[in-house]
């Protein structure tokens, strides 16, 4: 169940900063631990990054969601982007087209409870995270 | 179509008379813009409205551009000089005032007319304000974006903690084309000052990521090059721990919690030691670091 929803455009390096700004807003609404705020905001970096650099800019959602008793915050990183062929080796480590370290993907997949990728070439990419409190 | 244009025309000088001594009744701030410029202003204004209210009752309309612009420049203006938003919006709205009462003298016989002037009249100006807002806001948004994108920005000094020894503390994110600059800086300044050790501190980077590490690593390898070694400083435990999650591995990095501890390190390393002396007579000081 999604209590709330916004949307944030993700075109520049500033709104990189920016999103993680506001899930770091988020998590300490939430009360999450110093260590929960800092992995969570950290993957929102990659995935944004992501986004603006091999997607060519998107949104992220942001929705608080409960389950039960437990609340946590739900992210959708979401663009319009070439897509992603093999999906497996995007995942895996070290692998980056970019020159990047390749660490992103995999790494933020560590940093949340609930990751979620879908993508179709020439159409986009859409990354669904989740952390529970 | 309305004609109050037409009353307004007539009775120009009266209106801007009228106007003038509303704004310095209500918004006009001696302190922050002369009479002089406020005449010229408000006549100008008068011209651009007056004529495009003869073409069109729409502001959205190509008739009312011209109007628009003026007060798109006023709005700029007025915020630059310090007026607040609804001081800069009260340069529209209190027109109202002397218009109506010009319409007033003119439609005395006919209320009915009278009433639908003053109606039209009205709802121009007051969508004329909120343009005036919507531009003063927009000045105030860029503003407050360029300003965060400056802060962003913030250059980031290389200290000399020592002889042979450099400190880069660095604070904020490490997104922009910022990093580029800074360990640029920290390279020459190594040169310049021929140092042997650089400590980083990253205390003040809020979210260490894989482009946050890329950028330390590359800086770290290219200082090796030149001879000297990289220190990274302020770790704190919850980036510690994110950073393994990530898979960065920071080996070969020489790594401490704290500033003091890398500061302590590279004095070791350089063969110097902190001593603690006895308090000298003359001295009341309980004791004093002094490095060997
Ligand atoms: N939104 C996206 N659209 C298209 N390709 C993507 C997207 N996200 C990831 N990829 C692909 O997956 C690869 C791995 O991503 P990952 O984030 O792990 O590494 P990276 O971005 O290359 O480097 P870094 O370690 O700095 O994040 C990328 O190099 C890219 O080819
Ligand atoms: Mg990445």
């Amino acid at each position: 169940m999604a209590l709330k929803a916004e949307t944030h455009p993700i075109a520049t390096s500033n709104d990189v900063v920016r999103v993680r700004q506001i899930v770091r807003a988020a998590t300490i609404q939430l009360k999450f631990s110093l260590v929960e705020q800092t992995k969570f905001v950290t993957a929102t970096s990659e995935l944004a990054r992501n986004t603006l650099e091999h997607g060519g800019g998107g949104w992220m959602t942001l929705e608080m969601v409960k389950n039960g008793l437990r609340e946590g915050i739900k992210l959708t990183f979401r663009d319009n982007g070439p897509g992603i062929a093999d999906i497996e080796l995007a995942l895996s480590e070290g692998y980056t087209s970019a020159g990047g370290m390749g660490l992103g993907l995999s790494g933020s997949k560590r940093l949340v409870n609930e990751f979620e990728i879908t993508s179709e070439l020439g159409q986009g990419t859409t990354v669904i995270v989740t952390r529970w409190k | 179509m309305s004609v109050f244009h037409q009353v307004v025309k007539a009775n120009e000088s009266a209106i801007l008379v009228g106007w003038l001594k509303q704004m310095s009744a209500s918004t006009r701030r001696g302190d922050l813009i002369n009479d002089v410029d406020l005449k010229e202003q408000a006549s100008e204004f008068l011209k651009l409205f007056t004529e495009a209210c003869q073409k069109s009752s729409d502001v959205q309309s190509e008739a009312f551009a011209s109007t628009q612009e003026f007060l798109a420049e006023i709005a700029k203006s007025r915020l630059e000089q310090g007026f607040s938003t609804s001081e800069t919006a009260m340069f529209v709205l209190s027109l109202k005032q002397p218009i109506f009462s010009a319409i007033r003298d003119a439609f005395k016989a006919n209320p009915s007319e009278l009433v639908s002037e003053i109606w039209a009249s009205g709802d121009l100006l007051d969508q004329l304000a909120m343009l005036t807002i919507d531009s003063a806001i927009t000045i105030r948004e860029l503003t407050i974006s360029r300003q965060q994108e400056e802060m962003l920005e913030l250059s980031t000094p290389v200290v000399k903690l020592w002889d042979g020894i450099l400190a880069l503390p660095l604070i904020g994110t490490l997104d922009s084309a910022r990093t580029q600059v800074v360990m640029e800086s920290l390279l020459s300044a190594i040169v310049e000052t021929n140092s042997q050790i650089a400590i980083i501190d990253i205390t003040g980077v809020p979210t260490v990521d894989t482009l946050v590490a890329q950028h330390l690593i590359k800086t770290i390898t290219a200082a090796r090059l030149m001879g000297a070694d990289c220190y990274l400083s302020g770790i704190r435990p919850a980036i510690a721990q994110t950073i393994v999650h990530l898979g960065i591995e920071l080996i070969d990095v020489q790594t401490k919690a704290k500033l003091s501890d890398a500061f302590a390190l590279a004095l070791q390393r350089l063969g110097k030691a902190v001593v603690t002396t006895k308090p000298s007579a003359t001295s009341p000081a309980q004791g004093r670091n002094r490095v060997a």
